[in-house]
């Protein structure tokens, strides 16, 4: 019963597919797996900023918005009828083809990195070998669009502002895939359906995940960090702040492009916090064996939501980075963590398990983060400081 | 250690998120227009005039002496005397203001005709959603707009009203026995009378 | 004849110079950060001029809300101008009122009371503790931490205004002092309310430092940017948390002791590096010794009249002479120089502004800083346009 439960959609698909002539059953089969992430990831998208908004006000001691419908659950379709009723305006010196096309392939390309993401058990779009690969070269292609949205606006400020943005999020890419190679290292393969299996096992009532591992736990704290700076969320969203003077690469937009620009920074923020949950906290797993009743596709949304609290939760709280310490935090910092996790998963793969394992591997994570930052600390003369008073 | 801070402030931020559930303390909006608070007594928005009774213009304590208009800092209020008088709450003949405007537009709600008005004639209202789209005339108010009762006064600064009472009592005292006095005065008591001379008339 | 704007001082030429000693001025960028700004407190302007993302030239541009202040004080008489003190600094209407009254106090010669006094004591040191509660939730909300930081500062303010909604009338725009005392007396159980609501802030300010105290990203935020040196300080006329953040030790109620402050047992933080970090702090300090002052003058405070009896309110002449009148504001010094010629109106009403003062060294701490200091130097310098412009 609970098999049925969990694998329904699988199941509908393939009786569907089932009532489709045969020539045209691979194109429905396909369509099938790719229509309902068009129509989900939106949707949720639009439950995301209610839920933001509504988190952060009651971070700061008030309702957020609440007068549209129950809760204020419909404000989503009352942002989007104001976006899509303002006026398209369009620079007149600007490029207008790369002007309109720069939305469009940001969307474009944050949607393709769903097609790897396994959602439940035998649920995913396309089952391939290099799934990981697959996700961040898609995931780079997000940076061009940035440019692209800056230089077509033929605005100067624009340009600086898509270029201190996109030099943010290449500087953030090298963590996040170090940290990831971590994993792949461990689990011996790139694909993200093998990865997910592997850590469905269970330990008395423990799971494999990778998170629960010295190596692992590091990586993640790392890979959460450079996801926060790729989806150029606070606090580093400078390029999207007010950032005090240059207001961004998407100033030049106005109605639906810039709804877009929104709905591929949270589709983005989702995908990528989909890749964590693949691959550090273990997929549609179950945290507990015997949990597992609970249908796979539940666990994976209820991950998911978790980490959406957190971003929440993190820009509700924390002042934004200036860039130069941006940059300084994501090369002398992440970088030198990174490559030492890198080499704590090794000696963990080639140790033999025990508690020794466990301290020597801890060890070699928490020695260089102290290390390291204490020296950046004292580096830039940073103390917490008393204060005298005159006599 | 590198990191305390952070997740010092983030404990914080998730102590105010969960306590906005529970405490309200920690959700302090109020749902306006539905919901409001209440105004403190003291509260001052725009004048207006006070009028005894219920006939505005019979009751209005206003007598045009014009100090008002002469201490108002930003100089919104124009009065004109009448020619004529009408007797007042001591029913003293006194001068009424035939034309009393308050331009609300320019008015800073700073209270200083309240403080030099010796004949407790404007008070401080505490109206304060007064918008209109009428550009050329909506904030400008003439004395019917502006004249209210003293029973709205006491609704809405009890204590200080009483405090006018009393005041306008003890005036209406000190008059009433300065007429006294000044009666007494003008027709002074008959001389006793010398006793009728009927014991002459007995034989 | 170059384009670009003038430095404010021949030192900054100086600096600027060597800043830009090799570049060609066409690589050098001018911005105005323009009167339209979500981060710059008000209507005010920055010319500056950028290399890169350095400051090389910075030139404040003020005048955005000049409502003839000083020239409408000569028309009015003393009282009529009263209220419009109270919109010079919008934030701290009653010590701007304070300020004033003890300007006319000393020209004419009036005394003041006992307890007015001590009412005009609890209410300044009220206004003190919400004008820092606003400096300290702007200057993070102008870094970028999304409002919270601010809206915690505000309820607390929100409580601080209530208490002189109920006293004087109005929230922020006060009009309470007068010539020789205070307009009206406490309301019945105001005094217990305001003793709920200052035994309430130190938990606010326990847990506003532990939201923000010790968080990493502030530190390096404000941690060594805009520093100000002693000298420059006290060569430039720097006065209030700005100056004490640099290690002088200049509080005027300790060197004036004007009101009945000399009775108050409280002690003045001093800062060693004047840096934006240093003046957040010490705002926060400062906050601490309010309450202090302000638990000591709830206590203490003696019944009796509010006015002296002697002083008018109308016809109020004072003879010819000038005097000037200052207290710590919350700013600085706010003074007020008059000169009466003997009739209803003075003949020079002159207000001698702490923030426009202040603003004069802006310039000297962001020469060679980048321009997202610009903004967190601006905040902690808490300037408000009202009080600039006049």
């Amino acid at each position: 019963m609970t098999e049925t439960i969990d694998q329904i959609f699988v199941i509908l698909k393939h009786w569907l597919v089932g009532h489709v002539p045969t020539a045209v059953e691979p194109i429905v089969s396909e369509l099938l797996s790719v229509v309902p992430i068009i129509l989900l990831f939106p949707l949720l998208f639009a439950l995301i900023t209610v839920m933001e908004r509504k988190g952060l006000g009651r971070i700061q001691n008030r309702y957020g918005p609440n007068r549209v419908g129950p809760c204020g659950i419909l404000q989503p379709i009352a942002d989007g009828i104001k976006t899509l009723t303002k006026e398209n305006i369009v620079p007149h010196s600007a490029d207008k083809v790369v002007h309109l096309l720069a939305p469009l392939l940001l969307v474009m390309a944050t949607f393709l990195g769903y097609a790897v993401l396994p959602v439940g058990r035998n649920m995913v779009a396309a089952n391939m070998d290099a799934g990981v690969l697959f996700f961040f070269a898609v995931g780079s292609m997000t940076e061009l669009s940035v440019f692209m949205a800056g230089w077509s606006s033929r605005n100067k400020y624009s340009l600086l502002g898509a270029m201190r943005a996109i030099a943010q999020m290449i500087s953030y890419e090298v963590p996040l895939i170090l940290s990831s190679v971590t994993v792949i290292m461990a689990a011996g393969t790139l694909s993200t359906v093998s990865i997910v299996e592997q850590q469905s096992g269970y330990t008395g009532i423990f799971p494999h995940w990778f998170v629960f591992t010295p190596w692992g736990f590091a990586g993640f704290v790392l890979f959460m960090i450079a996801a926060t700076a790729e989806s150029n969320r606070s606090p580093f969203d400078l390029p999207e702040g007010e950032s005090e003077l240059i207001a961004g690469y998407y100033t030049e937009y106005s109605g639906f492009k810039f709804a877009l620009f929104f709905l591929a920074e949270y589709l983005g923020m989702m995908s990528i916090s989909g890749m964590a949950i693949t691959l550090f906290l273990g997929g549609w797993a179950a945290p507990l064996s015997f949990l597992t009743w609970i249908p796979s596709y539940l666990w994976f949304f209820g991950k998911l939501f978790f980490f959406i609290a957190g971003f929440i939760w993190i820009r509700g709280t924390l002042p934004r980075l200036r860039m130069d310490q941006l940059m300084n935090f994501a090369w002398k910092f992440m970088l030198p963590m990174a490559l030492i996790n890198l080499v704590t998963a090794g000696v963990w793969r080639f140790m033999p398990t025990g508690i020794l394992r466990w301290l020597v591997c801890s060890a070699m994570v928490v020695a260089p983060y102290v290390l390291l930052g204490r020296g950046f600390m004292l580096g830039k003369r940073l103390e917490k400081r008393t204060y005298r008073f005159a006599d | 250690m590198l990191g305390e801070g952070i997740v010092r402030g983030l404990a914080e931020t998730a102590r105010n998120f969960l306590g906005s559930f529970v405490s309200k303390e920690r959700l302090t909006t109020v749902q306006f227009p539905e919901e409001r608070l209440p105004q403190a007594e003291a509260a001052r928005d725009f004048p207006f005039l006070v009028y005894d009774g219920e006939d505005w213009q019979a009751g209005m304590r206003c007598v045009a002496c014009q100090i008002c208009e002469k201490e108002c800092p930003p100089k919104c209020i124009f009065i004109e005397k009448s020619k004529d008088k009408k007797p007042d709450a001591l029913g003293r003949a006194q001068f009424y203001p035939a034309r009393f405007d308050i331009d609300v537009s320019v008015c800073m709600s700073c209270q200083i005709c309240v403080e030099v008005c010796p004949f407790e004639a404007i008070k401080m209202d505490t109206a304060f959603e007064l918008s209109t789209d009428d550009r050329f005339g909506g904030l400008l108010w003439d004395r019917q707009k502006l004249a209210l009762s003293d029973a709205h006064y006491h609704a809405i600064h009890p204590t200080d009203a009483a405090h006018t009472d009393e005041l306008l009592a003890a005036e209406k005292a000190k008059a009433e026995a300065r007429t006294k006095a000044a009666v007494a005065k003008a027709s002074p008591a008959p001389m006793p009378q010398p006793p009728a001379p009927a014991a002459a008339n007995e034989p | 004849m170059s384009s670009m704007t003038e430095t404010t001082s021949a030192a900054n030429d100086e600096r600027s110079r060597k800043l830009t000693a090799g570049i060609s001025e066409g690589q050098l960028l001018e911005v105005s950060m323009g009167p339209h700004h979500p981060s710059t407190h008000g209507v005010f302007r920055m010319d500056v001029v950028l290399d890169g993302e350095r400051v090389v030239k910075l030139k404040p541009v003020v005048g955005y809300l000049h409502r003839n202040h000083e020239k409408i004080g000569e028309n009015n008489s003393y009282l009529a101008s009263m209220p419009y003190t109270d919109r010079l600094d919008y934030l701290c209407s009653l010590t701007n009122n304070w300020a004033y009254a003890l300007a006319v106090e000393t020209l004419a010669g009036i005394d003041v009371p006992e307890r007015a006094q001590y009412l005009r004591v609890i209410t300044a040191e009220l206004t003190r503790l919400q004008n820092h509660s606003s400096v300290i939730g702007f200057l993070v909300q102008d870094m970028g931490a999304s409002g919270t930081p601010l809206m915690y500062a505000f309820r607390e303010r929100e409580k601080i205004l209530d208490l002189f909604e109920s006293l004087t009338g109005s929230r922020m725009m006060c009009n309470y002092m007068r010539f020789g005392g205070c307009r009206i007396d406490l309301p019945a159980g105001w005094l217990d309310r305001a003793k709920k609501v200052v035994a309430g802030f130190p938990q606010f300010l326990d847990e506003y430092e532990n939201l923000l105290g010790t968080n990493e990203i502030l530190m390096a935020r404000t941690q060594g940017i805009g520093a100000l040196s002693r000298e420059l300080a006290i060569n430039a006329g720097v006065t209030g948390p700005l100056l004490r953040a640099s290690g002088v030790n200049y509080d005027i109620r300790k060197v004036d002791k004007y009101g009945i402050y000399d009775r108050f047992d409280f002690k003045v933080p001093l800062g060693d590096n004047g840096d934006v970090y240093d003046r957040y702090m010490i705002r926060i300090l400062e906050m601490r010794e309010s309450i202090k002052i302000l638990d000591q003058a709830m206590c203490d405070i003696p019944p009796g009249p509010i006015m002296d009896p002697k002083a008018k309110i109308r016809g109020f002449r004072p003879k010819a002479g000038e005097a000037y009148g200052r207290i710590e504001a919350p700013k600085g010094e706010l003074g007020f120089y008059l000169i009466s010629d003997g009739s209803g109106n003075p003949y020079r009403y002159r207000v001698r502004p702490p923030s426009f003062v202040n603003l004069t060294v802006l310039e000297d701490m962001c020469i060679g800083n980048y321009i997202a200091d610009t903004i967190a130097i601006l905040g902690s310098i808490d300037i408000v346009l009202g009080e600039v412009d006049r």
